[in-house]
C-alpha cells in the first residue's frame, strides 16, 4: 500500500480549539486516488447574526479526512441550491460529481438551531437521505459530525465514525525543570473540544474506553507506582481498581463492559488476568515465565490477543477464554519480523493492527487473520499505540514528527493518512471511543 | 579504615535521602541519586567500596540479563545492604523508547527483578528491596540514537530509609 504515491499537495486545516492554548493542526499527509467526488453546497444560514459554527466546513473536513471522499472546492461549485427542489441535476453531471449535499440552518424561537440537509445521487436524480436536526448552539459541531456520519453511511454502507471521541495522553515539560505534566485528555474525533479529565506529574498510560463510552480505564503512577484506575469521563469521578504488588497495567475493557483484561505481576512476572469490574474477582489467563501483556479483546468477547516474548522476542498470541481463564491451546499470530506488539482488533474481528518492526524502525502493521497476510501501513518511525475507529475504517496511532509526539491516522488500506499535531507538548497513546448509542 | 568508609557511605546516603525527602518529588530521585554517585566517588579509594557508588546498571536492547561487568558492583551492594537490615532499596527499572510502552514497563520490571534476584541470592532480605518499573517514561538521555538508548536501558538502585 505504500506504493501509492503521495498525490496531494498537503491540504491544511487550521482550527482554533475552544481553549486558546491548544491549537490543533490537521494535515492530510496522503490523499486517495479514486476518492468519491462530492459537492457540498454551503448550507444557507437564515439568521441575522453570524452563525456560531461553520457547519458545512466541519462536514467537508470530516469527509475529506476519511480518505473516501473528495469534496469539490468551494469555488468550483456551479450552483448554490439550498433545497432539493432547486437542484438541477444536469448542471452537476457536467462537474463529474456523483453526489450532492444541500442544506439550510435557521434559528428557532427557543434559541436553538434547526439544521436541514439533503443528500442526492446526481446520476439517478434521487434523494438518498434527508434530515432535519434540532441543535443547541453548543451542539452545532456535533450536529455537523452526525450529518457527516449519515452521508458516510448512505454512500459507504458502513456507519460513520465522525461523531466519536478520542482519548489520549499529553506530556508537557514544566519550564526548565525535569518535571513533566501528564494529562489524560478527551477530544472529538477531529481533535476539537479537548477536555482534560485527569492530570499528574507522575506518568499516565494506556487509556481504554468502556464500551458505553462513559468510562476510561488507565494506568497512573500517582502513588509512585503503576496502579489501575477507572474514571467517569463526564463526572470525572475516579476509582482505583487494581493496586496489587508489582504491575497493574495494560487495561482493556471487555466488549460487554463487565470485565477488564489487565496485566499483573503479583505472582512474580507479568501475566494476563481478567478482572470482574463489579465483583473484583480475578481470573488468571496466562501462566508463563515470559512477559505476557497488552491484552486486546476479540469483539465477540470470547478471546484475547496479547503480546508475549515466550518465543524470544515480543510476538502476538491469541487465547480463547473459558470460565476459568484460558481455554484450549494458545495460537501464535505473528511470525513476520522480530517485534510485533500492542494489538488492537478490528471491530469485525477480521484484522489485528500492531506495532511491527522492520529494519529497526517501528511501524504500524495490519494482519489479516484469515489470510495471515501482514501489511505495513506506515512509513514513519516510533509508531505506537494503534487503535481502530469503531467502524473499522481508520486506525489512529502515535508517532514522532519534528521531534514531537503527534497523533496520526491511517485508513485500514493504508491509502489515506493524516496527522493531528498540537502546539504544545507530546501527544501519545490515542484510544478511539466506541460509537455513541443511537 | 573500614569504619571511616562506612561513615562516608552513610553520609552519602543521608545526603541522597535528604535530597529525596525534601521539596523535590519522586521525579527527582534518580537525579539526586546520580548526583550522589559522581560527587562522592572520589572520596573512596578502595575498589570494592567504590563499586557501591555505582548505582546504575545498564542493559542490552530487549534484554534483562545482568552483564558480568556488574557482578562486583552488585556484590558490593548486596554485602552492604545485607549488612544493614535497616536499609531499604528501590530497584527502578527502565527501558529505551523503542517498542511499545506497556511491553517496556514489563521489560523494566524484569530488569529490576533480575537485579533483585542477584541481590537476594547474596543474602539481601526480600523486604529490603522494592521493584518499580517506569518502562520508557523516564529517560535520562533524550535523543533517538544508541548513545541515548544505552543510557536509558537501566536499573537504578535508590537507597532510602535507615
Amino acid at each position: 500500500m505504500l506504493l501509492i504515491k503521495k498525490i496531494t499537495t498537503a491540504v491544511l486545516f487550521c482550527f482554533l480549539v475552544s481553549k486558546a492554548y491548544a491549537t490543533l493542526t490537521i494535515d492530510i499527509t496522503q490523499g486517495v486516488e479514486g476518492a468519491l467526488p462530492i459537492a457540498i453546497v454551503p448550507f444557507v444560514w437564515e439568521g441575522k447574526d453570524e452563525l456560531p459554527e461553520d457547519v458545512t466546513a466541519v462536514i467537508r473536513a470530516d469527509l475529506q479526512r476519511s480518505g473516501r471522499f473528495a469534496p469539490v472546492a468551494d469555488e468550483d461549485l456551479v450552483d448554490r441550491p439550498t433545497v432539493g427542489s432547486q437542484v438541477n441535476f444536469q448542471t452537476w453531471r457536467v462537474l463529474n460529481v456523483d453526489n450532492l449535499v444541500v442544506g439550510k440552518i435557521s434559528l428557532l424561537k427557543d434559541g436553538n438551531y434547526q439544521v436541514q440537509f439533503q443528500l442526492f445521487d446526481i446520476y439517478k436524480a434521487t434523494q438518498l437521505a434527508g434530515y432535519s436536526i434540532k441543535s443547541s448552539k453548543k451542539g452545532l459541531r456535533r450536529t455537523a459530525h452526525r450529518i457527516s456520519d449519515i452521508i458516510y453511511e448512505s454512500l459507504m454502507g458502513v456507519r460513520g465514525a465522525f461523531d466519536t471521541k478520542i482519548a489520549y495522553i499529553t506530556v508537557i515539560q514544566k519550564g526548565e525543570s525535569k518535571t513533566k505534566l501528564y494529562k489524560l485528555a478527551v477530544a472529538d474525533s477531529d481533535g476539537h473540544n479537548e477536555r482534560i479529565i485527569y492530570s499528574s506529574i507522575q506518568p499516565i498510560l494506556s487509556p481504554s474506553w468502556s464500551p458505553d463510552g462513559r468510562h476510561l480505564a488507565y494506568v497512573a503512577y500517582t502513588r509512585g507506582r503503576p496502579e489501575l484506575y477507572i474514571q467517569n469521563v463526564k463526572t470525572r469521578r475516579t476509582k482505583r481498581i487494581a493496586s496489587y504488588q508489582g504491575l497493574n497495567n495494560a487495561p482493556a475493557w471487555s466488549p460487554n463492559g463487565e470485565k477488564l483484561a489487565l496485566t499483573l505481576s503479583k505472582d512474580g512476572n507479568p501475566e494476563i488476568y481478567i478482572l470482574d469490574v463489579k465483583s473484583n474477582k480475578l481470573t488468571r489467563v496466562t501462566r508463563n515465565y515470559a512477559i505476557d501483556t497488552e491484552p486486546a479483546w476479540l469483539p465477540n468477547g470470547k478471546g484475547l490477543v496479547f503480546t508475549s516474548d515466550r518465543g524470544g522476542g515480543p510476538q502476538l498470541y491469541q487465547v480463547d477464554l473459558g470460565r476459568r481463564g484460558a481455554k484450549g491451546k494458545l495460537k501464535r499470530l505473528t511470525y513476520e519480523g522480530s517485534y510485533n506488539a500492542r494489538a488492537s482488533v478490528s471491530p469485525d474481528g477480521k484484522k489485528v493492527v500492531m506495532v511491527h518492526r522492520v529494519d529497526g524502525a517501528f511501524h504500524i502493521g495490519v494482519l489479516d487473520l484469515k489470510t495471515e497476510h501482514l501489511t505495513v501501513l506506515t512509513d514513519s518511525n516510533l509508531d505506537e499505540s494503534p487503535s481502530f475507529a469503531p467502524n473499522g475504517s481508520m486506525i489512529i496511532y502515535a508517532t514522532e514528527y519534528d521531534d514531537k509526539g503527534v497523533l496520526s491516522a491511517v485508513s485500514v488500506d493504508g491509502r489515506a493518512k493524516q496527522r493531528l499535531s498540537f502546539q504544545q507538548g507530546d501527544v501519545r497513546e490515542p484510544a478511539w471511543s466506541p460509537f455513541k448509542a443511537r | 579504615m573500614r569504619r571511616l568508609l562506612e561513615l562516608v557511605l552513610i553520609s552519602t546516603l543521608a545526603m541522597s535521602i535528604a535530597a529525596c525527602s525534601g521539596i523535590k518529588k519522586k521525579d527527582d530521585d534518580a537525579e539526586a541519586a546520580a548526583e550522589g554517585t559522581t560527587t562522592e566517588a572520589s572520596m573512596l579509594d578502595d575498589g570494592s567500596e567504590a563499586s557501591l557508588e555505582q548505582r546504575v546498571i545498564y542493559f542490552e536492547f530487549n534484554s534483562s540479563v545482568v552483564k558480568s561487568e556488574y557482578q562486583d558492583v552488585l556484590a558490593a551492594h548486596a554485602e552492604y545492604i545485607a549488612g544493614h537490615p535497616d536499609l531499604a532499596v528501590v530497584l527502578e527499572g527502565h527501558a529505551d523508547e523503542r517498542g511499545t510502552r506497556e511491553y517496556n514497563i514489563a521489560l523494566g520490571e524484569r530488569r529490576a527483578k533480575a537485579v533483585q534476584q542477584l541481590l537476594t541470592l547474596q543474602g539481601v532480605a526480600q523486604n529490603q528491596l522494592q521493584v518499580i518499573s517506569f518502562g520508557e517514561e523516564r529517560p535520562v538521555a533524550l535523543g533517538h540514537d544508541e548513545s541515548a538508548w544505552s543510557l536509558n536501558r537501566r536499573v537504578e538502585l535508590l537507597y532510602s530509609g535507615e
